[in-house]
């Protein structure tokens, strides 16, 4: 019963993105674009340092259109349900949410994952498809991988959309959550690998980017794709984008009951 | 702000309709009630933004970081290779410093135009076109956000650190294609922005299409042009001119071969290019207004 | 002088619509056909419509946003749409819905911006301004931030802004719009005295005939684009012939009501609908109703100007059809 509830969430937000057609378009060009303009510049830095990082020219054009890919599936700057929710937050209009008999966070995850089906398919597989023509990218035979991977990139949506979650939360806290958004959107850029790979990261900072949430939104899925992780370290690999993916969700829990008592005790 | 008072070429004087006389005709007049406009509605966004204080604070420190993590990526890259396309990291950081200051003044000045589209949608475009003053300037000092300064004030760090590493012979057409790049880049920047947002004039929804052209052009810019396509090249010069912002006359200042051998003239064009620019983007401008008012051709 | 003319004006949109997956039909669409009208000097006109009528259309062309596709316009002496500039500095315009203030300044920035803008001379601002926040007593407002201010009193900021540099035609889209009784009134109240008190003339866009009762010796009717009544508003409703509906609660259920000079249109349990001509006092009407049945409480509607113009139109058309043919005008949006 609820399952389904929530279903319906996501294919109705799935057919809502949908409908924006030339937003959708324009953003697919926009990733091609840059796609281009970046596999130069690796291939420049491939050229003077083959196989740096332990990636192959090839596999670092790929890491590059994978990336692209996922930019607007995973949300790394934000975005997705955050201008809506935040605005609810600032008119008060939350305070009706948060008494309905649906959860808000699963109601704003299932929408958001429905979101992300569609911008993998439509902003995802286009840029993905000119890449491919245009280079020779190293994209697995395997179906396992393929499979593998869908299954990465739902966590990966997963844990960027409890971190924006957070983010916008603190709406209920300070007049504006935009600011927060525009820091936190940059670290993402930043620690998730979406500008470089993380295994060109310098000793310290390379070793805590690992580990942190932002490597599972990129980093993570692309290895997966490039088939960097297999057997046991594609299981590590899953297992850590997953308990960030709980650990986060359960600290936007916390938040948004604290919120809660908060909306309580002004009255809403 | 201190107070403007009513400037030459506008007596003030109640005319037959009770207005003053505005300054009709004149290029210049125009230009210069435009800039003034400009400034008077720059100023009131700025003190609208003060309202939310703290979050002007957070937006300003979040725009230096967010176009400075660019270098750092670049930096980065640098720790692996001593040379990317045959340039070292002060030349790239030169051309990454030229460009992002060009792009990020522009972006100041002009950038909000892109909310054209959206101005169309809710119809508040009518409003602006019913005040006494260049509909452009309005559009252009719309929501202006001071915050934007955090972009060309960090390329001009970087711009600060690559001159003083390079070993150039400063001669001095090489000091003066300075001040000329950042002035002619801004100038190409802000027609692009003004051009790609007149799109909008006909398709609502166009405005990231402007942005590739943008924000993709300033990262292009970013790295030497030995790194990409000759094709592609060549279209920054021929098409869309971004290669006059910075690539051409870098090749002079830091004495390197053209990959395209072009003439010489071509590294001293920029005033050129960014004047064509220009006026591509009025005209562009004025024919989209023509088309949203409806008048015929 | 007439301040106003316009002579033979239409205006035409091209309009793309998606016919099937792939093809595009362009279609010619005359939201203004043929509009003649003069408007003198003073004068107070309210300008109504359904919507889609043509009303924006032609408040846009007046104002030199929108260029006819046809025909001669002239307001204050200029051209609109060749010197949109010059004519910007002889009109005043409020859209309801669209303030113009600045959100998070205080209301005395955004009157300093008109004046600047606008090239106000000090002296002259500063009269306009005293006289403006006498009327709309705005004067202890004016340090507050137009975000904090209630719609009625951003309405009154907004017509302040309109007619700060004097402007000889003052155009009003929807002003009361939204707002409560009080603020509706003292708006009215406020144009009332800018027309007849300072001789401004007011053009009036609005659906609520109430505005054009208090405020216009004249109304124009638009539909289909063009005008299909122009005259004082007690001939609109003898034309239109139209009715108001007094809305009557009884204490339970009960057979329609039998009253001279009403018809009952409507019955839902206790309550039912009386309908009535608009000429009519409703005074008589109400203490025969009290009188003879167990009247709980009542309400009497206004006619729905749509209702007003519709039968309008259908008359008008009923007349022309044995005509030549009518012309196939077609709504826009």
């Amino acid at each position: 019963m609820l399952l389904t509830l929530y279903g319906s969430v996501a294919r109705g937000s799935f057919r809502r993105h949908a409908t924006y057609r030339a937003a959708t378009f324009a953003g697919a060009f926009t990733n091609t674009a840059f796609g281009f303009i970046l596999s130069s510049t690796y291939l420049a830095l491939w050229h003077a340092r083959p196989g740096l990082g332990g990636y192959s020219a090839e596999a670092a054009v790929t890491y590059i259109w994978i990336g692209q890919a996922l930019l607007a599936t995973v949300a790394v700057w934000g975005g997705g349900f955050q201008d809506e929710l935040q605005a609810r937050i600032r008119s008060g209009d939350v305070a009706v949410d948060l008494y309905r008999p649906v959860d808000l966070q699963a109601w704003w995850l299932a929408g958001d994952l429905g979101r992300a089906a569609f911008q993998l398919l439509a902003r995802g597989a286009a840029p993905l498809l000119v890449g491919a023509l245009a280079y020779r990218l190293r994209l697995p035979h395997a179906a396992e991988t393929w499979a593998a991977f869908l299954l990465s990139a739902a966590l990966a949506v997963t844990v960027s959309f409890a971190v924006r979650y957070l983010v916008s939360l603190t709406g209920f806290w300070l007049l504006d959550a935009d600011g927060v958004r525009a820091l936190v959107g940059i670290t993402g850029m930043f620690l998730s690998g979406m500008l470089l790979p993380l295994a060109l990261f310098p000793g310290a900072l390379g070793a805590a980017a690992r580990v942190l949430p932002w490597s599972a939104m990129v980093q993570v899925p692309c290895d997966v794709l490039l088939e960097r992780r297999t057997g046991g370290a594609l299981a590590r690999a899953l297992g850590f984008q997953l308990l960030w993916a709980v650990l986060l969700l359960g600290a936007g829990r916390a938040v948004q009951g604290a919120a809660t008592r908060r909306v309580v005790v002004q009255g809403g | 702000m201190a107070d403007v008072e009513d400037g030459p070429g506008s007596p003030a004087a109640p005319g037959a309709g009770g207005g003053s006389a505005p300054p009709v005709g004149r290029l210049p007049g125009r230009t210069a009630w435009g800039l003034r406009v400009w400034w008077m509605t720059a100023a009131m966004w700025t003190r609208s933004a003060m309202a939310y204080r703290t979050s002007f604070v957070l937006m300003t420190v979040g725009n230096l970081a967010a176009t400075g993590m660019d270098f750092v990526v670049i930096a980065l890259m640098f720790r692996h290779t001593g040379s990317l396309g045959g340039w070292g990291l002060r030349e790239v950081a030169f051309l990454y410093g030229t460009a992002g200051l060009a792009m990020g003044l522009a972006d100041l000045l002009v950038g909000s135009i892109d909310k054209l589209g959206e101005r169309i949608r809710l119809g508040t475009l009518d409003v602006v076109l019913v005040r006494p003053a260049p509909a452009l300037a309005q559009m252009a000092a719309d929501r202006f956000a001071l915050r934007r300064i955090g972009r060309p004030l960090q390329a001009s760090a970087v711009l600060a650190w690559a001159l003083a590493g390079l070993h150039v012979d400063w001669t001095w057409d090489r000091v003066l294609l300075l001040p000329v790049m950042a002035v002619c880049g801004t100038v190409i920047f802000a027609s692009l922005f003004v051009a790609g947002s007149c799109l909008q004039f006909w398709a609502a929804d166009a405005a990231e299409v402007q942005n590739t052209v943008t924000y993709g052009g300033a990262t292009l810019l970013q790295y030497p042009p030995t790194v990409f396509a000759r094709e592609l090249v060549a279209g920054t010069v021929f098409g869309v001119p971004l290669a006059f912002v910075n690539w051409l006359p870098a090749l002079h200042v830091l004495g390197r071969p053209d990959p395209l051998h072009l003439p010489e003239a071509f590294r001293f064009a920029s005033p050129a290019a960014a004047a064509l620019a220009a006026a591509a983007a009025g005209l562009l401008w004025r024919a989209g207004l023509r088309s949203y008012r409806g008048t015929g051709s | 002088m007439a301040l106003i003319e316009v002579d033979g004006v239409s205006r035409t949109f091209t309009v793309r619509a998606r016919a099937g997956r792939f093809r595009r039909t362009r279609r010619e669409v005359r939201a203004v056909d043929g509009l003649d009208f003069t408007v003198e000097e003073g004068e107070c006109v309210g300008y109504i419509g359904p919507n889609g009528a043509g009303k924006s259309t032609t408040v846009k062309m007046l104002t030199g946003i929108l260029v006819p596709s046809a025909g001669r316009l002239r307001v204050a002496g200029v051209d609109p749409a060749r010197e949109r500039v010059r004519l910007a500095h002889r009109i005043g315009v409020v859209f309801g819905q669209r303030t113009t203030l600045w959100w998070d300044l205080p209301l005395r920035d955004s009157f300093e911006l008109v004046r600047r803008v606008y090239r106000v001379p000090a002296d002259r601002f500063r009269r306009n301004l005293d006289r403006c926040l006498e009327m709309l007593d705005l004067g202890p407002l004016l340090d507050t931030p137009v975000r904090q201010l209630s719609l009625g009193q951003r309405m009154r900021g907004d017509l302040a802004a309109a007619l700060l540099h004097d402007p000889r035609v003052l155009y009003l889209d929807e002003p009361t719009i939204g707002l409560d009784v009080v603020s509706r009134n003292r708006v009215r109240e406020f144009l009332r005295e800018v027309n007849t008190g300072h001789g401004t003339t007011v053009l009036l866009t609005t659906h609520d005939l109430t505005d054009v009762e208090r405020l216009c010796s004249r109304v124009m009717v638009i539909d289909h684009g063009r005008v299909v009544h122009d005259g004082g508003l007690a001939e609109l409703h003898a034309v239109g012939e139209s009715e108001r509906t007094l809305v009557v609660d009884l204490a339970a259920p009960h057979p329609p009501v039998e009253v001279a000079g009403a018809r009952v249109v409507r019955v839902e349990g206790p309550r039912q609908w009386l309908a009535f001509p608009a000429s009519r006092s409703a005074a008589p009407l109400v203490a025969e109703v009290a009188a003879r049945y167990p009247l709980v409480d009542l309400s009497v509607r206004e006619p729905a100007i749509e209702d007003v113009i519709a039968r309008l139109y259908s008359g008008e058309r009923a007349g022309a059809a044995a005509g030549a043919g009518e012309g196939a005008a077609v709504r826009s949006g």
